[in-house]
């Protein structure tokens, strides 16, 4: 490139760039939003692995309460006692939900009463004071346990919503920022005349596309950065070996969702019916292609449909390298189908395209 | 400085409707050039068929030798185009707009401060372009077709969607333009702002040329009678049609009006009458150039 026209691209991306940022709602949509969905996933079905028992104590107890204290240390990460004197009251709460156990000592009996109504929370309480029973009895024969019981789940619950979850929503957010920015950019230039305008000024249309290209790609850039740091800083998301191929996908998907949305704003006649149309295209491909929730349960014509949709192919080569720790070869056919997708949907838009109205 | 342009038989058609029909014309380098009729005459049409936004159905353009639809960069570097007040980069103030604009033809920044000065913007600098005027858009659009001091300057009614007031101040600006010998092509349907600025006029409607001449030459060579008024009750309507010359006196509420091709012999009777309250003399106009032309009045 020689200077003039290195020049003319820059500015033009700049220009791009700053229009983007000093829109907010563009901001909020483009960041925020999915940021939401993603602490509203994270935050919801992450903590129902391991969330506590409430428990409501009447009067002392005490194998609660003369427990040693690493014992207790330990029962606090399970339950959640809260002390009251009156009884019934507490049956009160256990029966209407608002707690899951009543417990109080009588004698040497610990007395706990449950409901029925959830059924794990029910097994859940009977097993842990049984539990709590036994170790106290032991204790008191002054004996050391002779068998130990070692428990280990095969995979953390709460981690597999965020690792699911962190590549789906950024994809979702990604094809939404480069579909809804190329969409009302083509129209509204289109329409205020500086298409035209750039059409008549010694800069090659090229020029235009590529910074237009870089403004997507740089876009998607410090939305993923976003997306990461808030997961692994927030809800523990844990990145794989290969993860950095997701710059090459990145950038692949921005190309596909930018044909869309080149398609979408060559079509629409004003910048309403531009949003329209990549919503209409968007929403819909992010449920097909799982960015919500995994399509393994899905039917058959679903996962059909998925196959041609470019975030389908965008979240798939995202989880592989993300999070579920395939190797960087792994990218490269999504990556290909991507690309793929691009060339063909600018191919129609290009066809489509008009300089004025 | 300027350059030579001609238009030889354009012709663009949009379904049937032939909305630019054989226009012909040539610019002189250094001229300010007014292409002027209604709304729909093909002012436009042609004025894009010569910036090369348009490759014209019949007939050929060019720019001193170039033709434009082939966007050489070396022509369009030449070449200033000011093509509607909303032409922006949204978001960006008034200065990134010229920075940017100055940038696509590889202008050093300073020009920028320079643009701000001449079109009076240098106080909304940092303003928004979606927060600016009507008219300060207007003047920051051309200050964005001259950024890189073309040769020739485009400008589609630059005046249009403004208050009289708007209009006038900007008057200022667009002499401006060619007294450093720029070529200057305007559309325009004011047929004041026409007068006032250009000095040749092509006067358009369906697709056609009509005439071309200076605004002067078109209003002499219709040989129209000059239109006199006083304030009611400086002079009886009778005693008017007396005044040798006259040829037709309206007496109306607003005053009496009478119309002549002699108005020095009316205005000395007058004078010598003591009739001169409220008195206000009208020549023929563009607008009566138009109605003479095509039978119509003219409607912006």
């Amino acid at each position: 490139m020689n200077p003039p026209r290195m020049t003319a691209f820059k500015s033009l991306a700049v220009a791009m760039l700053k229009g983007f940022f000093r829109d907010k709602m563009a901001v909020f949509f483009a960041v925020i939003f999915p940021l939401m969905f993603l602490a509203l996933f994270g935050g919801l079905l992450g903590d129902s692995g391991g969330s506590k028992i409430d428990v409501e104590q009447v009067g002392k107890v005490s194998v609660l309460d003369d427990a040693p204290k690493e014992v207790r240390a330990y029962l606090k990460e399970s339950l959640d006692i809260h002390r009251t004197t009156d009884e019934k009251a507490a049956i009160r709460k256990v029966r209407k939900g608002d707690a899951d156990a009543m417990i109080t000592q009588r004698g040497d009996t610990l007395v706990v009463r449950f409901s029925q109504a959830d059924q794990v929370k029910a097994a859940t309480v009977q097993g842990t004071f049984q539990g709590i029973v036994q170790s106290a009895n032991i204790a008191v024969t002054g004996q050391q346990p002779k068998f130990v019981l070692e428990a280990d789940q095969v995979e953390d619950d709460s981690l597999s919503t965020i690792q699911f979850f962190t590549p789906g929503l950024m994809g979702w957010a990604i094809a939404s920022g480069a579909t809804f920015g190329a969409a009302t950019n083509l129209v509204v230039w289109r329409k205020n005349g500086l298409l035209r305008r750039l059409r008549l000024a010694p800069v090659p249309t090229w020029a235009v596309v590529l910074a237009r290209i870089a403004v997507s790609v740089a876009i998607a850039a410090v939305q993923a950065a976003i997306f990461i740091g808030v997961g692994v800083a927030l809800f523990g998301l844990q990145l794989t070996g290969s993860w950095p191929m997701i710059v090459p996908l990145l950038t692949a998907g921005t190309l596909s969702f930018m044909a869309i949305g080149l398609l979408a704003g060559a079509v629409a006649k004003s910048e309403e019916a531009a949003v329209g149309i990549a919503n209409f295209v968007v929403l819909p491909m992010a449920f097909l292609s799982g960015s919500f929730f995994p399509l393994d349960g899905a039917p058959g014509w679903v996962t059909a449909v998925s196959e041609i949709l470019p975030l389908k192919h965008l979240n798939e080569g995202m989880l592989d390298t993300m999070v579920r720790g395939e190797g960087p070869s792994s990218a490269l056919l999504p990556i290909l189908i991507l690309l793929g997708f691009a060339v063909v949907v600018s191919a129609v838009a290009s066809r489509v395209f008009r300089w004025d109205d | 400085m300027g350059a030579e342009i001609t238009a030889e038989g354009l012709v663009m058609t949009y379904g049937d409707v032939r909305a630019v029909d054989g226009v012909s014309f040539t610019v002189a380098s250094g001229e300010f050039f007014g292409l002027l009729g209604p709304n729909g005459a093909g002012k436009t049409t042609t004025l894009e068929m010569v910036e090369g936004l348009r490759k014209p159905q019949a007939g050929s353009v060019r720019i001193d030798g170039h033709v434009p639809s082939r966007r050489e960069p070396e022509l369009q570097r030449r070449m200033g185009v000011q093509l509607q007040a909303s032409s922006f980069f949204e978001r960006l103030t008034a200065r990134e707009q010229l920075d940017t604009f100055g940038a696509l033809y590889g202008v050093p920044a300073g020009r920028t401060d320079e643009m701000l000065e001449q079109v009076g913007l240098v106080d909304k600098a940092d303003d928004r372009t979606e927060d600016l005027s009507g008219g300060q858009k207007q003047r920051l659009s051309i200050a964005c077709a001259l950024i890189h001091d073309p040769d020739v300057v485009f400008l589609d009614e630059p005046t249009a969607a403004l208050d009289p007031q708007a209009r006038r101040n900007l008057w200022d600006v667009l002499r401006s333009i060619n007294d450093s010998g720029r070529t200057v092509i305007l559309t325009t349907h004011y047929m004041d702002e026409a007068e006032a600025l250009c000095d040749r006029v092509a006067i358009m409607d369906a697709g056609k040329i009509l005439e071309l001449d200076t605004p002067a030459a078109l209003v002499r060579g219709l040989d129209a009678p000059v239109r006199i008024s006083v304030a009611p009750g400086t002079l009886d309507a009778e005693a008017a049609r007396t005044i040798a010359g006259s040829d037709d006196v309206a007496d109306e509420e607003s005053g009496l009006t009478i119309t002549t091709r002699d108005p020095a012999r009316i205005l000395t009777e007058l004078a010598h009458r003591d009739a001169l309250d409220g008195l206000s003399v009208k020549g023929a106009s563009l607008e009566d150039v138009f109605l003479d032309l095509t039978g119509r009045e003219y409607r912006a």
